[in-house]
């Protein structure tokens, strides 16, 4: 049963209806319903491009947040061999919505570290739908340091609404965990790509994208607020969150413009949901081709070029 | 044109502030309600001479209180692009900062200086809440970075009073990316070996906190400073039940291992004396009243202090 989101009713109403007529001819074998039914696929194949065609800002947040959409795990298992799992922080806890470990990306060792959302109820409450911790941002500059000493190269699969709010989290350090995690980004001497699959959220993103190279999905975003956030503060009402999603720009298309990605990765017709398996070529594809741009350079190289990518970051707007 | 805005300006609308100060004698202490005279006030750095609470303190007010005899030079901070989103919700980005700016009389939401604490060479960058929120946006990433880079061509430490509620919304991701960029200057102060020394003032929150204002050798807040990453509201409505008394305040982080220290403006610039001459090797400080050093020259830069008598 696929999940239709709210833009995409007629759609579902037509790929409902072309799923009836075959049901219906599975019943009744005398019953010719073939040209019928692909006129049906037809028609939802023409609007589902047509709806993917100019995705508004805030269709995009909804397509990011897809409940199907292949999330960190999804990424990890089809992308890398010999996955291994690491975890804790080595202080107070390990955090489920951080995954991470060392594996091979191409059969040569990398580490890799993704925020994890969870696919249903049980995975996602384990998961806190992907708002890490103090311990997640922790797990994660552990893994950068071991990256670090071993010359292994770190790839970063972003995928969170944020960091999680909650009393626990700032009693531990939340602020300090996310600062130093974005510094450890900036430290070491190891190439770091980072690909933003889904959601970008606020600084629990930062603290992993502070990369080389930042990638996008065609569908993802990455905003400093959520648009319900943002439409509450400055509208006074959560309402407001698609024009507060066209004013943040937080599609790839237009931070590509601003600089904050270097490559915008397509998805599939009608998301990377509809076809995962197509995704994650693509989304291998880009890593790979990523971390060729960077091979070979020496640690301090890698260093200065990630500080001045940030630093040169805001040089150029928008043009109107 | 350099003239008139350098002198002429400011003698002119000199003349007009000191006319609105009849109207604004009194101040109300917005925490006890006790009526303070607003010259008693503003020496005792806007703390509250009955609870000693600690009011909201401009950054030019605390420098003039902060740097030896109130003398310090305006470090030139470099300009971002206005208004790179085009954003807009009921109103104009570029009409809230000039409101900002006519309210404040600031350019922005950080002022950057260099001079001298109890004669020791020190750079000082202060956030303005009251432009804002303080909020960290192109400029303040932009200061932050101008203040790191005059710090290590001096040799000199940074002392960052912080004070905001995050990051600028009306930026997008731009301000966000404030982040990083922030934390490079930091990173520039530490690889020099240069003490960098972060006040936490009320408030400080959301990116500021997880930036770098998290990223001090030594983290010193002001007594009661709503100090957090997430704000209460935001928590309280998560995890819905109420907060305990005294949650994210300076003495609870201070309880949590976030803090070197709580201590009161009153006693700050002493306490910073003493560590920056400490971190720096230096004699112990002279205490005590010290006459005003002799202002170096340095070319167009301003020289914002009182006139010496």
């Amino acid at each position: 049963m696929t999940h239709y989101l709210e833009f995409e009713k007629p759609l579902a109403e037509i790929e409902g209806k072309a799923e009836e007529l075959r049901a219906m001819a599975r019943q009744n074998e005398e019953m010719d319903v073939v040209s019928e039914a692909e006129a049906l696929d037809k028609k939802a194949a023409e609007m589902l491009i047509d709806l993917y065609k100019n995705l508004t800002p805030w269709r995009k947040c909804q397509v990011a947040r897809h409940p199907e959409r292949p999330h960190c795990k999804d990424y990890i298992h089809a992308l890398f061999t010999d996955y291994t799992t690491l975890a804790g922080d080595r202080n107070f806890a390990d955090d489920d919505a951080v995954m991470g470990g060392i594996a091979r990306f191409e059969d040569k060792p990398v580490v890799v570290i993704g925020h994890e959302k969870g696919n249903d109820t049980k995975s996602r409450i384990e998961r806190n739908f992907g708002m890490a911790r103090p311990e997640g941002y922790r797990k994660a500059i552990r893994l950068m340091e071991l990256a670090d000493k071993f010359g292994m190269p770190v790839i970063t699969l972003v995928d969170t609404p944020g960091a999680y709010p909650g009393k626990g989290a700032e009693e531990r350090g939340q602020s300090e965990a996310i600062a130093r995690s974005t510094e450890k980004c900036l430290q070491i001497g190891v190439p770091l790509v980072s690909v933003v699959i889904g959601e970008g959220g606020s600084g629990g993103a930062v603290a992993f994208a502070t990369a080389n190279r930042v990638a996008m999905l065609e569908h993802s975003i990455y905003s400093v607020i959520s648009p319900e956030g943002c439409a509450s503060i400055l509208w006074k009402d959560t309402e407001k969150m698609r024009e507060a999603a066209e004013a943040l720009r937080l599609t790839a298309q237009d931070l590509k413009k601003l600089g904050v990605n270097d490559l915008i990765i397509n998805e599939p017709q009608g998301g990377a949901h509809r076809d995962c398996n197509l995704a994650q070529v693509s989304v291998k594809a880009a890593i790979s081709g990523l971390l060729k741009e960077l091979s070979g350079k020496s640690p301090k190289v890698l260093i200065n070029d990630r500080r001045k990518r940030f630093l040169d970051i805001g040089s150029s707007g928008l043009t109107a | 044109m350099n003239w008139i805005n350098n002198y002429v300006r400011p003698r002119i609308n000199s003349i007009f502030s000191r006319r609105e100060v009849p109207e604004n004698l009194w101040s109300k202490c917005s925490e006890c309600g006790t009526m303070l005279f607003h010259r008693e006030l503003s020496e005792n750095l806007n703390v509250c001479t009955q609870c000693q609470h600690h009011m909201g303190i401009s950054p030019r007010q605390r420098f003039e209180g902060l740097f030896d005899g109130g003398i310090f030079v305006e470090v030139e901070v470099p300009a971002p692009i206005n208004d790179p989103l085009y954003f807009r919700d009921h109103k104009k980005y570029p009409d809230r900062l000039k409101a900002a700016q006519k309210i404040t009389r600031e350019t922005e939401a950080m002022l950057v200086a260099e001079g001298h604490i109890g004669r020791t060479p020190i750079v000082a960058a202060a956030q303005d809440f009251s432009f804002m929120g303080g909020s960290m946006g192109m400029y303040v990433g932009n200061a932050i970075i101008a203040a790191a880079e005059r710090a290590v061509n001096l040799k000199r430490p940074l002392i960052l009073f912080s004070a905001a509620g995050g990051a600028r919304m009306q930026e997008g991701i731009l301000s966000l990316m404030q982040m990083p960029r922030s934390t490079v200057a930091i990173q520039m102060l530490k690889e020099a070996s240069l003490p960098y020394i972060v006040v936490l003032t009320h408030p400080t929150t959301g990116g500021v906190t997880a930036s770098y204002a998290m990223l001090g050798d030594i983290h010193i807040a002001e007594p009661n400073a709503l100090i957090c990453f997430a704000g209460p509201r935001v928590i309280e409505q998560t995890i819905r039940e109420k907060l305990p008394e005294g949650f994210q305040r300076a003495e609870y982080l201070l309880d949590h291992g976030m803090l070197d220290m709580v201590v009161s403006r009153l006693k700050m610039r002493d306490e910073l004396v003493k560590i920056v001459r400490l971190l720096l090797g230096l004699s112990p400080a002279v205490m005590g009243d010290l006459p005003s050093p002799v202002p170096q020259d340095h070319g167009e830069e301003q020289t914002i202090s009182p006139s010496p008598e």
